[in-house]
This record gives C-alpha cells, structure tokens and sequence, in this order.
C-alpha cells in the first residue's frame, strides 16, 4: 500500500512516464475518480414547465432525489436544447424558499400558521359546503339555473389537462361554479 | 481520447443566456450577485468564479449583413465567453501546487481539492477567466465539463445552446469547421467576419475558439494574448542585469573605500 | 420569438441560414429584431392598419394565389345587399345597437343563407365570450350560396375586402403607424413574394398581438393575408401562435373557462339556451363539416360526467349544468369581487396580485372574500396580500380588520407528476413523475380528487335536487401509493373516451356516438389513448420530419391542420417542393407526409351537397377547412365574432391619437369596466399622459415572475425591473442613464431603472414626434429579484370576443427620480379620494409634484 501510494506521487510519476507534471499524473484521487453526477442515475422523460415550445427533458434521479434536468435530444421540438429557464428547471424544484407544508392565515391574524394537510382539506371542503349551501340557486324565473357565483377558479396554465379536466369536471359540472377562469385565451 | 474544443459562434448567437445558465446548473455554481447593471442586458458582466459562462451583449453602431435594415437601424450582437483552455496556459504554468492539470481532451481543470487559493494563477491569466471565491479563496473557472466529457457527453453549455452558437467537437475538425463558415459569412457580405483563435502568440491556440465581426476586443478577446512565462527570459535577463548592476555598484564602493579607510 | 421562444427560434435561425427572409415587427428593437433582415419599429396598437395596409397592398397589386383563393376561401361568396361595411357607416358595421352596445349580425350573412331558426344568433346576444361563439356557421343554414367565382360581383366577399382596406394605404402606414413608406413596401414586397405554389411564409406572434381592445381581429387580419397567398394548410405556411405557457393551448382545448367545455363545447347560457337538450343541439350543430357530429361530443361529454346516471330519460343530466348569466371571466368575476359578491376563491398556480391587469384592485379585491385557498409551489403575492402588498404598507388595507381565511397548499412541481401538457402547436405531451414532491407537497389531480370525494360524501348525506348532479357525478379513480394519488392515466383515458358498455378506449374521433352509448371527455382529444395500454402522448419514438410518433397532435395526430389545402382541389400537390398530403389515385385514399386532416376516402373529385348533404362528406372533396359549415378559409366571418365580420383599425382604449380612419375611435364592442377604482385616461390626446407604454417579457423571465424571480440563476441575469427609452426621450424629460423613473398612468405610479437605448427610438405619426415606454413586467415585492408590479399601471378592459385585456397599447407619463412613498407602487386616486388618504405628509407633498415638465394644470396628484 504503501508502495502504491508513493507510485502515485506525481514527481516519480512524472520521472517514470517522462511527463511534464501537468497532466494525469498530477491529477487528484478524487479528479481521477470524476463521474457525472448523472452516472447510474433514473432518468423519467419530461417536458419543459416554461413556455408553450414544448422541450424534451430528461429529469436524472438517484433514491427519490432529483440529481439534474437537462434537455432530451430526441425531441423532434428542441432537439435537446433549452432556453435559460428551462435549463434552470432543477433549481425550481430544488430551491429553499419552496413550500413543504400547509399555510395558513386566519380571519383577522397578522401572521401565518402551519396547518396538517389532511386538516387543511377538511376544512376546505367544508367552506366550500357552507358556500354553496348559502349561495346556490336551482331556478331563476322558473328556469334551470343551477349555479352559483358566490365562489370562483383561477387556474394558471402549467396546469395538466388531466388537472384541468377534474377542475371543471368537479367545479363546473359537479358544484354548478360557473367563475371559472384560466390565464389561458385562445 | 479525443481532444476536443469549443467553437463559439457569435453569429449564431441570439443572447439568451442558456449556457450560463446551463453551466450554473450542472456544476452547482453560485449566484452572481443580484445587482443591475445598466449595461445592455448583461447583469453578470464577465467570466469569473460564479459565472464560467457570459454572454456578451455589444449594442453598437449599425453595421452591414443578413441585409435588410435591421443593421442598418441598429446592431446587437451577442457573444458567450469561456475560458480558453489555452494550448500554452497560463494559469497552468503559474500553479505551484499541482492543482490545475491539463485533461486528456485538452481542457485546463483546476482540481478544487488541491488547490490552496494562493491565487498566482488569477494574475498568470492572459484572458482574465479564473478568479477566486471570496468565501474559501480558492480559484474557479470553466471546468470543460471534465466530468461529462469523461462519458462522452458534451458540455453543458453546448448541449444546451438554443441555435448551436456553442458548438463543440473534435478540435481540428472544429478549426476546419471555423474557417469554411467565417469564409461562407464573408461571402455573404459579412467582409468583418473573422475566427479568433490565438495561435501564433505564445499561447499557442486555444480549445476555444470564436467567430465574431469586427474586433475582437468587442467581445473581451485580447487580440495578443501572451502567456506571462515567455517574459521569464526578459524577467531574468532584466534581473540578472540588475543584479550584476548592483553587485558591480556594491564592489566599486568597496573598493573606491579603500584607499580612504588606508588613510 | 428570439426574446421568448429560444428553443423554438432555432428553427427559424435555421430557416435564415439557409436563405429565408426574417421580418420582425416589433415597437422595440429585441433579440429577435438583431436576427432579422427586417426590423419594422411600429405604433403599439396601430396593427390592423399595418396588416390591413399588407392585405390592401395584395389586392391592388394582384399578388394572391388566385385559384387557392377561388377555391379555398370564401372570398367569391356574396354578400347581403343590405350589409354596409365600415367605409360606409364611418367606422361601424350595420346591425349596430348604439343603446345595448352590440351588434345584431343579421346583415352580415351570406346572400340567400337561410337565417337560423332560433331566439338569438349564438355568441352575439350571450355574455359569452368568443370561446362560446359561433363554431363553424351556427347562424346560418348551409345551403348553396351565392358565388360568383369571378370574384367581380361587388356584393362578393373578394370586392367588399377591397374596399374596406382600400384606405389602409403606405401613405397611412408612415402616418400612422410610424413605419416609413419604403420600410413598409420593401417589407410588403419580400412577405407577399410567398405567394403561389413554390413558396410560402410564416407568421409568429405572441400576446404583443392578443392582448389588445381588438386582439382577436389583429388575428383575424392576419389571417386573412395567409388566406390570400395560400398560405394555410401548407407547409412552411401558417399562423402560429406561440404560446407563454406550457399548457396555454391544453387549457383552452380542456377549458377552464367560463363559458366552454373541453372540445370548445358551448356552456349553456341562461335565456339564450334552452333547458332541453335537443334545442341546445339543434341551435348548436352544424349540418355540414366536423360539427355536425356536436350531439355526438356533448351527450359523451355529459356520459364521461355522469355515468350510468345520465340516461336519454333525463337528457343525460343536461339540467344539472349550471347556466352562464353573465360575464364570469376572470375580470367579470373579480369586480364582483371587489363589490363584495363572492366568499370563496382558488388561485392555482396562478400569482394576479402581480400578474393581472389593475394590480391594486385585484390585490384589494382579496380581502373582500371569506376564504381563500391558493396552490403554488413558493408563496406568492397573492397568498400574502394581507401581509405585505403595497397596500398594506400604505395603510390601505390592516390585516387586523381583513376577515379573508387564507390556505396556501404547497403544490408538486412538473418533475414530480406525471401529467400532460398540450404545446403551441397542438401536440400533447406526456410527462413521467420521477420523484416525489416534498412535504406535504401534491399535485391538484390528488388536490382535486381529495376534495371532490371530500364533497361528495356531503352530497351522499343530502340528496336534495341541487346535489343531483354532485351525486351523479363519476369519481371513482383509483388511488395508489403513499399519498393515495389518483393515476393520471385514467383521467386521460377518460379524456379520451370507452365505449360504456366495456369501457374500451375509442381510437377515433368517428367512434364517438350520440346515444350516450360513448363516453369522452374531450371529443377533439380522441385517439390519444386508443388502446387500453397505449398512451400515444407518452410516445417517443419520433420517425419523420413532423415528429410523428413523438406525442400526439389533435385532430387523428394531424401536425398541419387542414392540410388538404396542401393540394389542388384536384387532389395533386401545389408543387414538389411544397407537397405535404395528396390524393393517392391507386390506393384511392388521401395520403402523404402527414395524417390528412380529411376523410380518407373521400375523393378529391366527389361534388359537395351543401344544399342536404351530413357532415364532411357533404363538403364533398375539395373543401379543406373541415370545421366550416361551407368549407373554406374565412375572410369575411359572417356570424360569431362581437366587433365585426372583418378587421377594422380602432385605436386602443388610450392612445396618443385621434383613429384616423374613422369616427368611431374605439372597438365599438370592447368593455372598458370604467369605474373609480379603474379609471382611464382620455381616450386620445390626454395631455397628462403624452407617452405611448408597452409592456413585454424578456428571456430570463417568465410571465409575473413565480417561477422565476425566486431562482437564484435566473434572478441574476435580470434582477431588477428597468424601463427602456429612447435617447430623445431621455434628454427631453431628463432621465440619466442607470438613474430612476417614475412611470404613471390614470391607475398608479411606479419607479423604475432608467435603460436609455438606442434600441428604442421615437416615431414621426401624423407629423409628431412620439415617443414609446417599454416595461418588461416580471416582478413584484417576493422573491430574489424585485421591482415594482409593472401591472399596476393596466386597466382592467375586455376585448369582446375572449374578453383578454389591453396591455400592449396604452398611455403613460415619465419622470425622473423615484416615487415617494417607498412602499412599492403608489395609487393615483380621484380628488375626492385625496382626503381620506394615509400617507404621511411629506409623501403627499412630494407626491404633488407633477412628473412631466409641460404636464397640464389638470394634474393634481400624482
């Protein structure tokens, strides 16, 4: 062992090889041992969350973390290339002023709390309930009416359209909202 | 192992900043400071150790090409500096620990392990890439992306570049590459297009190369690089001279005493 | 495109390298101008007198595809005599009701079209919006018009257009939208030369376009230039929008909007639509084309909701729909809001206390509601209006009496759902989860999910007539894993649609039935889940040129929409070189490089029965634009569009000019929601505010800035909100370079670094010099990267058909210097306001100083 370690020592490496000490002899343990941080990572294929291009990405995985998002260069769209923000898609779900818990602000309060997600739920459906109990009308002038515009949806569109569909599918055609509303206008 | 390069296309650039980005990204480099500039677009200024990549953005007086009146009106042209991984690196020679190597693709990589932050690389860097982190003092710059290319993948910065402005290949087939398009953008009224790849100065070229119009310098590209050795000869010489220049002084006031101190 | 599609821009860089000409029209010069051979500095909001002035430029110059025009447009129909057109009503169309602000289209249909039978003409008398309005010809019975293929009738479409740009002249373009006279012709000479068979053009554009009191016609203008050199249905032709999100175009098609279902389905409208559902569908079908099958889309629609529970008996729960009654847009709904109408709201993913017009509004608004839920992956402006908007800082609103409850759930990011998205260019595209979100975080399918069972377990309890619907409601999708996510897949097979009877996927939009024997959610979306195990948006396995075999593109994977038009009515290719689908005689099929957007088998030379033919196949073979009841390409749009069957140049809501085309200076039908908290300025020549203002996005944002403004690499490139002007301007008001600005308009004051560039430059209109504001609007007071809400400045307005607002053309005044209060954009208020103000003092004071040099005396507080 010993006799390794001193083989490694760039002088005689340098001596031995006749090189000029600037190369892979005076490389580092750690530089001789540089991978990709990609290297034996899962990789799910993805599309850009940004604009309305579309990019391949290729999102790298290691044990349930995300190791780097780069583009795919099979799409027939981006051919693998991404644009500033696209390129910056691993930091949007790595940075630290993510939120990881429920907030939540009661009437009148000055600061936020946290609140259990399971809770949370519950007490969101039920303003919804207490709402629509109040505010839903089945007729007006003796025709089907059905709606309420006491609450209202604004979604953004880096929604799904499976997200979209359950939205309306729920809000529209199951709790007769009828101010539902989206960033998009085609 | 081939040696490879990058060719920067400036042409081709539409300034959008990816590759910095994208090398941010990959190699966990840290934010640059939020401080607005006023320069064009350019709010991260130049190549240092939080930015390995920088855009260029040189708004300028109108200047003829692509036709039409666009350059006519205006110019604004962008450009994506990097470290030159130069063939003769300055950086390199200056190191006194061993901590920056040359890859086997021809890349200049400083190994953070080693380093020690002494920072004789900083000033022995004819393009003024590699600085040090205020925070541990150590030296960082453009690794090349040793990491990937050991796998075969391409840089970050060039897998990533919207309009293959960044291109990066095999070194002379870039070179050949370089100058059949600075030869077609001349044939297409572009007479100020030019390759910048410093090969006849001490340098000794790069493993990255430019197209841009005009001057150079625009582009923060020193038109003569030197690397600091070649003046080690003048250095010594200079001081040898001196030193004799002193030492004869030194003798000659010995020996004009002499006589004095006999009185 | 440059500044905000890179990716999508390498191939027009491509295109350029190998000889295509690049045109950019822009009011400021941007990265895309620096590509280009053609930079055309405009006017903000005087393009439909650019474009009108291209399309005029066409038809006196005889330079439109002839026969694709014959054949393909509707330019040889001929029109009403009692139709009068803009030329001759100064600026308005006949059927103008002056007193209810709308128009009646009853002038505008085809000679000899049977006018409908029906109350109302759908789209026009309804508060919807454009996305409820006439789809392929509700208003009029197809039979066969009259034509007059020579296009010399001067009733015909082809001769009405001729006149109504006839004014929409070089002269008028250097005049008016400050575009030098050989600028335009030589821009008009290079676009037009894509005319005929061998070549074609593009058109790109973004919301510099839509958003607008006239979007929808800018449009609709430039449709009717591609209309004219053959330039739909074509490769390398097109209008295309490029789109600022990633699924701006998946949710529209799977709409969450008021007033359409997935597949631009019609909701129905109190009054106007009848409870029954066969009068809704015998007003909303159209007898020839693709809608002819509309009963079919919306009983599996109503089948895919309701389940077993939706029978013929109970037309297939069409009464538990609620009914439109008004104006629920985002707008509409949010000053309702603020009157104090509404408890509840959800804001998912969304961030309008920056990102909406009127941003001290929609802020205020907020804690006028009971309760507030908001999904977002950091938290946002709108999450927090009660505790740190300018507002609050100016004392406006004390989070001690605002009674909102506020939730903010933490939501996944797109690395960590599965789920698709639909892109610019109509093609879905499946995502694959690859971790899990963090903490609590989730995506609103388990969102949505939890809480529909949440509710319908309520529901259970109470099977009151009112939860009929809720009860009926289908919401039995699977859970799995840890956090008990519903499968995405199964809403997309859902999407998609299964026979009832054995839940088989249906593999073509043909398959759907109007017996409620079909369910689909998304009739336009059939065929992307055709097997059971086969999710063609997850498919990537690209295998030509138009990526088939990578995603899905809707209609039956079409990649160019009605690409019949790519062949001669004949069924051969317009050229070799332009060749895209064709009529294969052996085979007898339509086939060629993409999937032809047509019936397979209907031959190029089959005659059309517009007089009793049924769907496609009465447009016979050589009709492409399968959606239209007739067939063609619209230049003239006869029903369904609220401001006019064809462009006309209105001036935006605030302009620096009088409309010098007509008397009427506005879209007669735009909705300005004047009110005091949604003032205006005058609507031209205001002398308070001098400066035409626009406001655009750069490359290293996005949109208001929530997933940008908090990343530390995309914060750095542009960390601060700048305003850009021109040298002139700057020396005239004094502005320093790196300095400060104070920008206002008739709603706020905010400040801003001073950029002085060349890149902006003045304009000459009508002899003036004018000067234009640029105002790139990412940020707000969150995140790493801050500025002032650059949206403050916006008016609430509505564009009749869609209902988007203005903010690409209004009127602004620059100041040196900062503004006072440094509490982030401060409010203009009325006079009467001034009083029960908070600031302090020395603000007001300060304030009181006029911003602008030769400002008038009616400047009193700004």
């Amino acid at each position: 062992m010993l006799t390794d370690l001193f083989s490694r020592w760039p002088l005689i490496q340098q001596i031995r090889t006749g090189a000029n000490g600037n190369g892979v002899e005076a490389m580092s343990e750690r530089t001789r041992n540089l991978r990709p941080k990609t290297d034996g990572a899962e990789v799910a294929r993805s599309i850009c969350p940004y604009c309305g291009v579309g990019c391949g990405q290729l999102v790298y995985h290691k044990n349930g973390k995300l190791v780097s998002i780069e583009g795919d260069p099979e799409s027939p769209i981006s051919r693998g290339r991404l644009c500033p923000k696209g390129a910056d898609t691993y930091e949007l779900h790595t940075h630290s002023a993510r939120l990881k818990k429920v907030k939540y602000r009661r009437p009148y309060s000055t600061h936020w709390e946290d609140l259990d997600l399971e809770t949370a739920m519950d007490m969101v459906a039920e303003r919804v309930w207490e709402t629509r109990e109040r505010t839903f009308q089945e007729t007006k002038d003796g025709e089907v009416l059905m709606q309420t515009t006491a609450m209202a949806h604004l979604g953004g569109a880096t929604l799904d359209i499976e997200e979209n569909y359950l939205i309306k599918k729920l809000f529209t055609a199951g709790l007769g909202m009828v101010c539902i509303s989206n960033q998009a206008r085609i | 192992m081939a040696v490879t390069a990058f060719l920067t296309d400036s042409t081709l650039c539409i300034g959008c900043k990816a590759c910095e980005v994208a090398c941010k990204e990959w190699n966990g480099v840290s934010e640059d400071g939020l401080d607005w500039s006023g320069f064009s677009y350019d709010n991260t200024g130049a190549v240092g150790h939080s930015t390995w990549r920088h855009v260029k953005f040189v708004e300028n007086a109108p200047e003829p090409g692509f036709g039409g009146n666009a350059a006519e009106l205006n110019s604004w042209s962008f450009s994506s500096d990097v470290c030159k991984h130069c063939e003769n690196a300055g950086c390199l020679e200056a190191c006194p620990t061993g901590a920056i190597v040359r890859t086997e693709f021809g890349g200049v990589f400083v190994q953070p392990d080693i380093c020690n932050g002494c920072g004789y690389c900083v000033v022995a860097c004819p393009f003024g890439v590699v600085e040090r982190n205020p925070d541990d003092g150590r030296a960082f710059k453009c690794t090349f992306c040793y990491d990937r290319q050991k796998v075969g993948l391409k840089p970050a910065c060039a897998k990533a570049c919207p309009t293959e402005s960044i291109k990066f290949g095999e070194i002379e087939t870039l070179r050949a590459d370089a100058r059949a398009r600075v030869e077609e953008l001349q044939q297409r009224g572009m007479d100020d297009a030019n390759l910048y790849d410093p090969t006849e100065t001490s340098v000794g070229g790069t493993h990255a190369m430019f197209i841009v119009r005009g001057d150079a310098r625009a582009y923060n590209l020193p038109p003569k690089p030197e690397v600091p050795t070649i003046y080690l000869k003048k250095a010594w010489t200079a001081s040898a001279i001196g030193a004799a220049v002193l030492l004869g002084g030194t003798l000659a006031a010995f020996l004009a005493e002499r006589p004095r101190s006999r009185r | 495109m440059a500044e905000n599609h890179p990716v999508g821009f390498q191939w027009v860089m491509e295109a350029r390298e190998r000889g295509a000409k690049i045109i950019h029209v822009d009011p400021r010069f941007t990265r895309t101008s620096a590509m280009a051979d053609i930079w055309v500095p405009l006017r903000a909001g005087s393009d439909i007198l650019f474009l009108g002035a291209l399309v005029n430029y066409v038809l006196t110059n005889n330079k439109e595809f002839r026969e694709y025009v014959v054949r393909y447009t509707n330019a040889p129909t001929i029109l009403r005599d009692d139709f009068k057109d803009t030329e001759d009503l100064d600026g308005l169309f006949s059927g103008w009701d002056a007193e209810q602000k709308k128009y009646d289209p009853g002038t505008w249909l085809y000679r000899s079209a049977p006018r409908k039978d029906g109350r109302e003409f759908p789209g026009h008398a309804e508060a919807g919006g454009g996305h409820g309005k006439d789809r392929g010809g509700e208003a009029q019975e197809v039979t066969n018009f009259d034509w007059d293929f020579s296009m010399e009738d001067p009733q015909c479409v082809f001769q009405v257009l001729k006149r109504h740009f006839s004014r929409y002249t070089p002269e008028m373009v250097e005049g008016y939208c400050g575009v030098p006279k050989d600028v335009f012709l030589k821009t008009a000479e290079a676009f037009t030369s894509a005319s005929g068979p061998e070549k074609t053009a593009a058109i790109c554009y973004a919301v510099g376009w839509t958003q607008h009191s006239k979007g929808v016609q800018i449009i609709r203008t430039a449709a009717i230039l591609q209309l004219l050199l053959g330039n739909i249905g074509r490769p390398g032709g097109g209008i295309l929008a490029l789109r600022g999100h990633a699924s701006i175009q998946g949710s529209t098609d799977v709409s969450t909007l008021y007033d359409i279902f997935p597949g631009y389905l019609p909701m129905p409208f109190f009054g106007a639509d009848s409870h029954k559902l066969k009068e809704y569908i015998k007003k909303h079908r159209v007898r020839i084309g693709l809608w002819s099958n509309f009963d079919a889309y919306i009983i599996s629609l109503l089948k895919a909701y309701y389940g077993d529970a939706a029978t013929k008996d109970n037309d297939f729960g069409f009464n538990w729909l609620p009914r439109v009654t008004g104006d629920h847009s985002h707008y509409g709904y949010w000053l309702d809001m603020q009157d104090g109408k509404m408890e509840g709201l959800f804001v998912m993913g969304q961030n309008p206390a920056v990102g909406a017009a009127n941003g001290r509004l929609e802020r205020t608004a907020l804690s006028k509601l009971k309760w507030l839920v908001v999904r977002d992956m950091v938290e946002t402006e709108t999450a927090s209006f009660w505790l740190d908007s300018p507002e609050v800082k100016r004392g406006e609103l004390v989070p001690e009496k605002i009674a909102t409850e506020v939730f903010l759930f933490p939501a996944a990011g797109t690395a960590e759902k599965s789920g698709t998205f639909t892109n610019t260019q109509r093609l879905l595209q499946y995502r694959n989860k690859a971790v899990e979100a963090p903490g609590d975080s989730r995506n609103e399918t388990w969102f949505m999910y939890h809480l529909g069972r949440r509710i319908k377990e309520k529901a259970k309890r109470n099977p009151a007539p009112k939860n009929a619907g809720l009860n009926a409601l289908t919401w039995d999708y699977p859970v799995e894993g840890e956090h008990r996510e519903p499968r995405v897949e199964d809403v997309l097979k859902e999407i998609n649609g299964w026979t009832v009877s054995d839940r088989k996927q249906l593999p073509h939009i043909q398959n759907l039935k109007n017996d409620g024997s079909t369910a689909c959610g998304a009739w336009i979306y059939c065929g992307v889940f055709p097997e059971a195990n086969r999710n063609r948006a997850n498919e990537r396995a690209p295998k030509d040129l138009l990526g088939h075999g990578w995603g899905f593109s809707w209609p039956n994977d079409c990649r160019i929409i009605y690409n019949r038009a790519s062949a001669r009515p004949d069924g051969t290719p317009w050229s070799e070189r332009k060749k895209l689908v064709w009529w294969d005689k052996d085979k007898k099929e339509w086939t060629g490089l993409d999937n032809p957007d047509y019936k397979k088998d209907l031959a190029p030379d089959t005659p059309d029965n517009l007089d009793s033919g049924v769907g496609v196949t009465g447009l016979g073979g050589a009709r492409p634009f399968t959606l239209h009841s007739d067939g063609v390409g619209w230049l003239y749009v006869a029903s369904g569009l609220k401001d006019g069957p064809l462009p006309t140049h209105y001036e935006p809501l605030e302009s620096v000019v009088k409309n010098p085309l007509y008397a009427q200076q506005n879209d007669p039908a735009a909705q300005k929601k004047e009110r005091p908290d949604n003032p205006y300025a005058e609507s031209f020549g205001d002398p308070r505010y001098p400066y035409v203002l626009t406001t655009y996005r750069l490359t290293e944002q996005h949109t208001a800035g929530g997933m940008t403004r908090t990343l530390s690499h995309l914060a750095e490139l542009q960390p601060e909100l700048f305003t850009e002007v021109s040298p002139e301007l700057a020396d005239e008001i004094g502005l320093e370079h790196g300095g400060w600005a104070r920008i206002s308009t008739a709603r706020a004051t905010i400040e801003a670094r001073v950029l002085v560039t060349r890149r902006m430059r003045p304009l000459w209109i009508n002899g003036e010099r004018i000067h234009q504001v640029g105002l790139p609007y990412h940020w707000g007071y969150k995140g790493k990267a801050k500025g002032d809400v650059v949206n403050d400045l916006l008016a609430i307005s509505e564009e009749p058909n869609v209902r988007i607002m203005e903010t690409k053309a209004l009127m602004c005044s620059v100041a040196p210097g900062r503004r006072a209060c440094g509490t982030g954009g401060s409010p203009v208020p009325s006079e009467q306001d001034q009083d029960s103000l908070t600031a302090p003092d020395f603000v007001r004071a300060e304030q009181a100083k006029p911003p602008v040099p030769h400002g008038s005396g009616r400047l009193t507080w700004l």
